[in-house]
């Protein structure tokens, strides 16, 4: 297969992640769109890897799986914060922030 | 790298303290005198490297060329660990009144400072991606301690949320970086390595840019900023905005100046210059706004990373010099004024009113640091602006953007003044929460002098480099 397949699905996949992050409202959909463009990046490091004949960014792939788990953990945590206190996800919530 | 690992432990040490320590009192101390203790390592590390790179037994590359060490970056640890450190001591106490877990927090302060000191040393992409998360993933959890505050839970979630996304843009911009290079050796990109512009390359470096102009709060990625800077737990607020964000700023500028070198100065000045004008201009147009002191200073934060975006334009031995100065001044003089705006009990322009009549010390400290800020003569942030506006000037075609920013530090005087004004010439019932004990005049004497012997002698910060 050539590179230029993998870039596509990876662009492709990407682009959704960023759709999803900017237009959806949901906490938990726009934190798994962010984990969407993460494994967008995971799946074009290996294309590169293959590419360029060289393992070290397949081992980056690790490091960004152990990242976004640590991520899971520390994020559905704040979610879960966030629910108890106003029994939502919707994030149209921190408005309030402002002013 | 015994301060690296040193701080992983000092970390772990901490949180085996809060299971068994009960006192909260305890875990200040616990935790001034491990950053002590980090502090001596990085000046004992500082000396050891000298002394074995004099006998050629030192080799500046660790961990298979993932870490480079060199005296500019083990120097900028010790003066980050000594700011944590005077940190600590002046903010302590009211790092106990933000919740139940002080040993955990102050775990995650050395968390941070373990990214801190990856990101002042990494020669891999790698290691700036791990260096960024290890920084940033602790401060989502700090700036949601205050459980019992909405504003605190929001400001974590929308903290999160835009900082996963961003770390998301920052993982594809080394992605197409590698794919373009071949390589995640920061020392390796070579743009014109098949004679014409590689266009794959550029388009990862604008990705990273936008992904690091968002941590260090850059318009127009700064609208997270005044948020969750003004809903976070204030005593977090001030690490957020002085440690975290200059040493970003450190790791922004080793990666324009080591890794893109030999890109076109043209991307240098247009494109960060287009991100300097608006991180300036909005930040200090905003500032002027503000009816909160604690979010004025969150704007102001801003309108300093326009500053010190200089830095990263220049990208040379002046801003060098400069981010150094630029880093200590700026951490120096804003948690001097975050330590003032602790003790009081109103946040906005008002609670100030009357201060020097009833506590002229802190009237005083908040005045020097306020200054500083501003970039007055005989302080710090004076220098500190001339260094980096002098880094800039190196640069062709930046004359009009140092006009600018002279311009827009103009403005600045207004919102800093106003509280020194509020402080002298108004009169009010000042109440404060926490009473002003030795040690909190002990450590602000010590950063108001610093602030000012800095503005005096500024090369006493550039004796190590």
């Amino acid at each position: 297969m050539p590179i230029q397949s993998y870039l596509f699905l990876s662009f492709s996949l990407f682009a959704i992640g960023v759709m999803g992050v900017l237009m959806r409202r949901n906490a938990i959909v726009i934190f798994m769109c962010i984990e969407l463009m993460l494994n967008a990046v995971n799946l074009l490091l290996v294309a590169f890897s293959k590419v360029h004949g060289d393992p070290g960014a397949q081992v980056f792939v690790f490091f960004i799986m152990v990242v976004a788990a640590a991520e899971v953990a520390v994020g559905l945590a704040i979610i879960v914060m966030m629910f108890r206190k106003v029994n939502s996800v919707d994030i149209n919530i921190l408005n309030r922030l402002k002013n | 790298m015994k301060p690296l690992i040193a701080t992983a432990v000092f970390a772990i040490l901490m949180m085996f303290a809060a299971l068994t320590v009960k006192e909260k009192k305890s875990f200040t101390h616990f935790a001034a005198i491990l950053m002590l203790g980090l502090v001596g390592l990085n000046v004992w590390e500082l000396a050891d490297y000298n002394r074995l790179l004099a006998s050629a037994q030192a080799s500046p590359d660790l961990f298979g060329k993932m870490l480079r060490v060199d005296n500019y970056a083990l120097w900028f640890n010790v003066l980050m660990s000594s700011c944590s450190f005077f940190y600590i001591l002046l903010v302590g106490r009211s790092i106990e009144k933000v919740g139940v877990h002080v040993g955990e927090y102050y775990a995650l302060h050395f968390f941070i400072l373990c990214g801190v000191f990856l990101l002042s040393t990494y020669n891999n992409l790698l290691i700036l991606f791990l260096g960024i998360e290890i920084l940033s993933i602790p401060q989502y959890i700090l700036s949601g301690s205050d459980k019992r505050n909405l504003k605190s839970s929001e400001a974590s979630l929308k903290y999160f949320l835009m900082g996963a996304f961003s770390t998301g843009i920052l993982l594809m911009g080394i992605v197409l970086l590698y794919g373009a290079m071949g390589t995640f050796d920061i020392h390796g990109f070579n743009f014109y390595a098949t004679g014409t512009l590689n266009i794959m390359g550029v388009v990862g470096v604008l990705f990273m840019l936008v992904a690091l102009g968002f941590k260090v709060s850059a318009a127009p990625m700064h609208f997270w900023t005044p948020d969750v800077y003004d809903g976070s737990p204030t005593p977090f607020t001030a690490f957020m905005a002085t440690i975290v964000k200059v040493s970003v700023f450190f790791a922004f500028m080793r990666l324009f100046m080591e890794g893109f070198a030999n890109l076109d100065p043209y991307w240098k000045v247009t494109v960060l210059g287009t991100i300097t004008v608006l991180t300036l201009l909005i930040g200090n147009i905003t500032a002027v706004y503000q009816q909160s002191v604690k979010r004025m200073l969150a704007y102001s934060s801003i309108a300093q990373a326009g500053f010190m975006m200089f830095v990263v334009i220049g990208s040379n031995a002046m801003a060098m010099k400069g981010m150094i100065i630029y880093a200590v001044a700026y951490t120096l003089a804003t948690v001097g004024i975050f330590g003032v705006l602790l003790k009081l009990k109103d946040y906005t322009y008002d609670g100030f009113n009357g201060l020097a009549k009833k506590h002229p010390f802190l009237a005083l400290i908040a005045s020097i640091c306020l200054m500083s800020l501003a970039g007055i003569p005989l302080t710090a942030g004076f220098f500190a602006k001339w260094f980096v506006i002098a880094a800039a000037l190196e640069q062709p075609g930046t004359f009009w953007l140092v006009i600018f920013a002279l311009v827009m530090a103009a403005v600045s005087l207004y919102y800093y003044f106003k509280v020194i004004m509020a402080m002298y010439f108004k009169t009010g019932e000042p109440e404060l929460i926490t009473p002003v004990t030795t040690m909190d005049k002990v450590v602000m004497a010590i950063i108001g002098s610093a602030v000012i012997v800095f503005g005096i002698a500024p090369d006493m910060l550039l004796a190590w480099i």
